[in-house]
């Protein structure tokens, strides 16, 4: 094979490892910016769209039963996310710290739930024949370079999950509510926004988006209790490099932590390669503690 | 002197705490001694989050630091590295010769110090590095987190040098002592035992310094603190350096009283359980911080055994109801309306001020 | 023949601009040691910008600031406080879970070095200081109380009494009066007064009352720019000032 085959194949693993890590964290920037609060569970709306996927696929057999897994797993991923804000996150929104906390215990339960009702080994979701093929580039300077149709498929489902929720943003009355409120909450109340909904709405869009991820991470490998535990901390540190609830520094974020595992796994293992990416955030901060995009504000007081 | 009622307590707990090796058995003894070296910990935290307002989710890897510090001399003892032995994991991992970094720890000093000095410094260079941005709160309990994980993930692989996923364990002497007889097992649990009263005393006067107090006002407006020209870095630097030393101290007894250290001890999910046990006990108080560590880990040791899944739903219902309908701990509940419990509070309706920074 | 005092503070030329919106245009002013200077302008003239760019929360993109002859543009926030400027924000920033007294200490620390901080001893000169001041805004009574249990009014009076405890030589008071009833406003215009001579003080607020029981020279800001100075009864008069501070000109 040749080496700029090897180093394109490289930056195209790295670029649907981004994929994933984008939908796995946009819920977590969303309500970051929205909220202030981490949900230390949501690498468990992950596991649970997995899961889902899984049940649907064993419910609706064939080459379609994707097509309906992903809305399924959308769904009872949201579902559980709204569950979940109204009981325990928005109870103890004032107090950031202790949200992390409490939605850990909700993440421990969640894994352990999973472990009584599906088995620690974990399930095995077989991908759909139309994803079962490799594009190979068998000649040119690019001979030997081949892209599995799932990871392509990654790629589209996160562009067309990052085009829709742009357009949310953007276009609609909801996507202005929630700038409002991310921009002045108080304000935004005053105004007539109900803040509380546009929190709860944000909330499970986010974990729906992240049972959404959790089908794609089925399709490249079993489905274990604690599946969501492996990417969620690289996630985390998507929304540190990504800056405070941006669509487009989330974007960029994965992408930098996508490309730099890739890449630095050419030269060290896995596990030094986390080692240095956590290297990478220090150091990035020390230049951008901010994140990639800066949300300037004319910091009047405060 | 005196002795009014509210000194009767500690003064009971201080006599069971150094009579204990007479009056419990030698399993529940090699379990306090555990718990009670978990406890030293456990301060730290409370001192970092409870006063600083600093919530580390990492901390199992200072705990390992000081841990393997140790641990690496224990498996160097009665081995003569000069002749070229090594110890029994890395014989079967195939490593040829004794890496370099294993040699100094054949120095029972040396290790000794490295318990101190390792976690310290890599604390105070980590907080270092992420405090002067001015990068706090929900931002580096996640660093912190992901420091764990990298940590144990680490440890794990460098399978050759750290003993890997098993880590270390099967000790019998330090500096030629035994230390797996039963009397030695007394000497471990009043050493641990002097240990806890010492930091407890320490902690209890540097809070009450003028360093305690401007901990608790960086805690309460960083910015504030600036604007009055005092530079918040080295007591939030500080406060996380001595947590960091303290959990080596501890991983370091824990490590003695356990016979092992692994990976599986230092990791993410070991690192956050650490911290419900100061949530549970009360953030704010001191002994809260001990009670805490011992009511958890010994409710963990009755059920896990018995009912190994009931204790995992039981620790993520702890976790959510503490910090739920429990805020001040347990402690908060002997004092209501007390400062501690009011600071806890207040602490917790910070929002505007926290998002301001 | 009277002489000119040396400047205190100096402002030349400073303008800030956040992404394209001039907060100030081309501001200049002189401050002399121990006098008052009011500072006035209908909301987003850039009041707070003007204290935010002097203790260093916000850098100008262009112009100079001076103090005690020193250029401070570029220092850090701490640097700054500790040649001498000290400031009071609009929200009160007092440290909710300290005393009062520990408020009022923690502001009056002399040696700033953290390794000063080891001992629980409070040297005389402070503690002297702290209670002096304790009696000015009249919360002796209150020493040991939480500051977050503070009634509004008082953690306004707190926070400037830390601000005074600094023994900074300029004081910027950002709405000292925000959410006071009339009385406590006349209380909170002797208090200022009787800073005067041992600290220069830098008075923004919008209540007019309170301005003139003050009674100083005053600036107006309008826009990011000086629209007018001189005393009170000046500006009262001033029409272009009237314009824009009585509605009509209000953005």
């Amino acid at each position: 094979m040749q080496e700029s085959a090897f180093l394109l194949g490289q930056v195209f693993n790295g670029v649907s490892v981004a994929s994933l890590f984008v939908l796995a964290a946009l819920g977590l920037a969303l309500s970051f910016g929205l909220m202030r609060v981490i949900n230390m569970a949501h690498g468990e709306m992950l596991m649970l769209g997995g899961y889902l996927a899984y049940m649907t696929l064993a419910v609706v057999p064939g080459p379609l039963g994707l097509l309906v897994a992903l809305p399924v797993a959308f769904l009872g991923a949201a579902l559980l996310g709204a569950v979940l804000e109204f009981t325990i996150i928005h109870r103890l929104s004032a107090r950031p710290l202790d949200t992390l906390l409490a939605t850990w215990g909700v993440s421990l339960i969640l894994q352990q739930a999973a472990r009584n009702l599906f088995g620690a080994i974990g399930v095995q979701v077989i991908a759909p024949g139309w994803l079962d093929h490799t594009v190979a580039i068998s000649s040119g300077v690019l001979g030997g370079l081949t892209l599995p149709d799932t990871r392509i498929f990654i790629l589209l489902v996160a562009a067309i999950v990052l085009g829709a929720i742009a357009l949310l943003l953007n276009r609609t009355r909801l996507g202005l509510y929630v700038r409002a409120v991310n921009q002045d909450r108080p304000v935004a109340a005053a105004m007539g926004v109900n803040a509380r909904l546009v929190d709860l709405l944000v909330f499970s869009l986010g974990t729906g988006v992240a049972g959404l991820a959790g089908v794609i991470l089925a399709l490249l490998g079993p489905v274990t209790p604690t599946v969501g535990q492996s990417y969620i901390v690289p996630a985390f540190l998507v929304v540190i490099l990504g800056g405070l609830g941006s669509l487009v520094g989330t974007t960029i974020a994965s992408l930098i932590v996508g490309l730099f595992t890739a890449l630095i796994e050419i030269f060290v293992d896995v596990s030094l390669a986390q080692v240095l990416l956590l290297v990478f955030v220090i150091v990035f901060i020390q230049f951008r503690p901010q994140g990639v995009i800066t949300v300037r504000t004319r910091a009047l007081e405060g | 002197m005196k002795i009014s009622s509210r000194q009767i307590l500690p003064a009971m707990v201080l006599l069971f705490g150094a009579c204990a090796p007479l009056l419990i058995n030698a399993y529940e003894l090699s379990l306090l001694g555990r718990f009670l070296a978990l406890s030293i910990l456990a301060m730290g935290i409370m001192l970092i989050w409870g006063e600083g307002g600093i919530l580390s989710l990492g901390q199992g890897v200072f705990f390992g630091l000081g841990a393997y510090a140790l641990a690496l001399h224990l498996k160097l003892e009665g081995l003569n590295i000069a002749n070229g032995d090594m110890p029994d994991f890395m014989v079967w991992s195939g490593v040829s010769a004794l890496p370099a970094f294993w040699y100094p720890f054949a120095s029972p000093w040396f290790s000794l110090a490295c318990i101190v000095l390792i976690p310290g410094s890599v604390a105070a260079a980590f907080s270092w590095l992420v405090f002067r941005r001015r990068i706090g709160g929900v931002y580096f309990a996640l660093i912190t987190q992901a420091l764990a994980l990298a940590f144990s993930t680490l440890l794990i692989s460098q399978q050759a040098y750290t003993g890997g996923f098993n880590g270390l364990t099967d000790y019998s002497t330090f500096d030629g002592y035994d230390i797996t007889s039963n009397f030695a097992a007394r000497v471990i649990y009043w050493i641990t035992f002097v240990l806890v009263t010492i930091c407890y005393f320490a902690l209890r006067w540097l809070l009450a310094t003028r360093w305690g107090i401007m901990l608790r006002a960086t805690r309460d407006g960083e910015n504030r603190v600036r604007f009055l020209g005092h530079n918040p870095l080295p007591y939030k630097v500080g406060a996380f350096t001595i947590a960091g030393v303290l959990a080596g101290i501890g991983g370091a007894l824990f490590t003695l009283h356990a016979g092992v250290v692994s990976p599986a001890l230092v990791g993410v999910v070991p690192s956050i359980e650490m911290v419900v046990w100061v949530a549970l006990g009360g953030r704010n108080v001191l002994w809260g911080a001990i009670a805490g560590t011992l009511l958890v880990n010994f409710a963990k040791d009755q059920i896990s055994s018995a009912l190994p899944s009931l204790w995992l739903y039981g620790l993520g219902a702890l976790f959510i109801l503490a910090v739920s309908f429990l805020p001040a701990g347990i402690a908060g509940l002997f004092r209501p309306g007390s400062p501690e419990e009011r600071v806890v509070r207040r602490m917790l309706t910070r929002r505007k001020l926290e998002t301001a920074e | 023949m009277n002489a000119i005092p040396a400047p205190l503070l100096m402002l030349e030329n400073v303008t800030v601009d956040f992404d394209g919106f001039k907060a100030l245009s081309d501001v200049s002013m002189m401050l002399t040691p121990g006098t008052l200077r009011i500072l006035i302008g209908p909301n987003g003239a850039g009041k707070s910008t003007l204290c935010d760019t002097i203790i260093g929360r916000v850098r100008p993109t262009a112009g100079r600031i001076t103090f005690k002859d020193e250029n401070i543009t570029q220092l850090a926030e701490q640097e700054i406080v500790r040649r001498g400027i000290c400031r009071k924000f609009q929200t009160p920033g007092v440290l909710p879970t300290l005393t009062v007294m520990q408020n009022l200490l923690v502001a009056a620390r002399k040696n700033r070095a953290w390794w000063r901080t080891l001992t629980t001893v409070t040297p005389a000169d402070e503690l002297v200081r702290a209670e002096e001041i304790l009696e000015k805004i009249g919360l002796a009574d209150r020493r040991g109380i939480m500051a977050a249990d503070l009634a509004h009014g008082e953690k306004q009076w707190l926070e400037i009494g830390m601000v005074v405890a600094t023994d900074a030589d300029l004081l910027l008071l950002d709405e000292p009066t925000a959410g006071m009833g009339p009385q406590d406003t006349q209380r909170t215009a002797d208090l200022i007064l009787s800073l005067l001579g041992r600290h220069a003080v830098l008075v923004i607020d919008h209540d007019m009352s309170f301005v003139e029981a003050l009674n100083g020279y005053t600036t107006v800001l309008h826009q990011g720019q000086i629209l007018k100075e001189g005393s009170v009864a000046q500006v009262r008069a001033d029409e272009q000032v009237a314009a824009v501070y009585l509605g009509r000109g209000k953005e």
